[in-house]
């Protein structure tokens, strides 16, 4: 995939987040506290499959070279993935997996305002329909955050510890990699930098309501994942993900 | 179009894919037509299933090709199901989408009000923003106590 042009690998990057988040939500499926739960986050799992699909469907004709979809999600290797560590962490337990989303969905839905006006008709279109999709997302991770930080004490103390140990995998998202540099060169995608204002301030806004501790925009990040250096979760996801595609390379159902 | 209006949503099978408004564009030359569709929730898997079924009604009158076209512009929101659609919705107990725009909500805005479909009571609560499909979220009734579907706004 290093033969990609930047506008394939920044596609690639959007198309990535999106799926491998999806897919450790559908881990959810079954799973959930309670039904409604369960629900909810394989709705949101689906959303998120559905957009990864969008993307790989326009990074597949930008590529050309017989890439399709499929080949893109199940025919590439851990290092040839863009996305952010964050979302390849574990589910853990309820509070771990709302800390994640959480700080995603509100990345996403700033990073998605951004894409609705850029260069790329394309990249456009997508992000129109998924903004309004991510505002759902978004609300309920942040209702999720609340209801268990002003919770009971235990929820609180569990709640602040997913927080905690998730923030410096989210301060990723304002790391600028050669890719994101190109993609706002072009115009297509926003400067990273400038989305953590407002990330900032709304994660600290929910927090606040929720009791938890304020976050420090100046901590240690945790860096790698943009640039296809993945921890070990990833492969395992990968593994499990990709295991039929390419058992059986050109099954049909 | 009468073809059409004979293809229903599998999952809401009260709507028919034109009161759903997400037929953009028919076209017929000669033996071929072309119909562009456009798809309603990003992960929806019943679009596959429209996509196929309203294919498989137009070859049914005697066409010898259809061609679907997936067109994202301008992006099907819930204000493109038809007046009539909403009507059916609301009798088969489903609470219609309510008008993008005045009452669209914003990142964190509290939900709008949505009334009741059996027994009209506008004193309902939210259970869960996601229910069964992709398309719904679900409510309860305060005054008459039932659960119900709402068909989420985008």
């Amino acid at each position: 995939m290093d033969t990609c042009d930047p506008k394939s690998k920044y596609v690639l990057h959007l198309a990535d987040d999106a799926l491998i988040l999806g897919q450790r939500l559908s881990g959810w499926c079954g799973h959930g506290p309670i039904l409604e739960q369960d629900i909810a986050v394989s709705n949101i799992s689906l959303d998120l499959i559905g957009l990864a699909r969008q993307y790989y469907q326009y990074a597949a004709e930008l590529i050309g070279n017989e890439s399709t979809e499929d080949s893109l999600a199940y025919f590439r290797e851990s290092r040839e993935f863009y996305n952010h560590l964050i979302v390849e962490q574990p589910n853990g337990d309820w509070g771990d997996t709302m800390a994640r989303q959480f700080y995603f969905d509100t990345f996403h839905f700033f990073q998605l305002q951004k894409l609705t006006i850029s260069e790329d008709l394309r990249l456009r279109e997508i992000a129109t329909k998924a903004l309004k999709e991510t505002t759902y997302h978004a609300q309920f991770s942040a209702e999720w955050i609340i209801r268990l930080g002003d919770g009971t004490q235990e929820s609180h103390q569990r709640i602040q510890k997913s927080i905690s140990h998730q923030y410096p995998f989210a301060l990723e998202f304002f790391e600028t990699t050669q890719v994101d540099k190109q993609a706002h060169e072009l115009n297509i995608g926003p400067d990273v930098v400038e989305l953590k204002g407002e990330w900032t301030e709304k994660v600290s806004e929910i927090l606040s309501i929720a009791t938890l501790d304020d976050i420090d925009p100046n901590a240690f990040a945790k860096k790698g994942g943009k640039r296809g250096i993945h921890s070990e979760e990833h492969g395992l996801i990968l593994a499990e993900m990709q295991s039929v595609a390419r058992s059986y390379p050109n099954a049909k159902w | 179009m009468n073809t059409l209006s004979g293809v229903m949503d599998p999952e809401v099978p009260v709507l028919s894919v034109l009161d759903l408004g997400v037929i953009r564009g028919v076209r017929i030359n000669e033996a071929n037509v072309e119909v562009d569709i456009a798809p309603t929730y990003t992960g929806c898997p019943a679009m596959d299933v429209i996509s196929s079924s309203v294919q498989e009604a137009i070859i049914k009158l005697g066409v010898s090709k259809v061609e679907i076209n997936t067109v994202l512009t301008p992006p099907w929101t819930t204000d493109w199901i038809s007046e009539e659609g909403k009507r059916k919705l609301l009798d088969y107990g489903i609470a219609p989408p309510q008008k993008e725009g005045r009452q669209k909500r914003e990142l964190f805005q509290r939900a709008p009000e949505i009334g009741c479909p059996r027994c009209k009571s506008n004193d309902t609560f939210c259970v869960s923003l996601f229910g069964s499909t992709a398309c719904k979220s679900l409510y309860r009734c305060n005054a008459c106590l039932e659960p119900f579907d709402y068909f989420k706004c985008l």
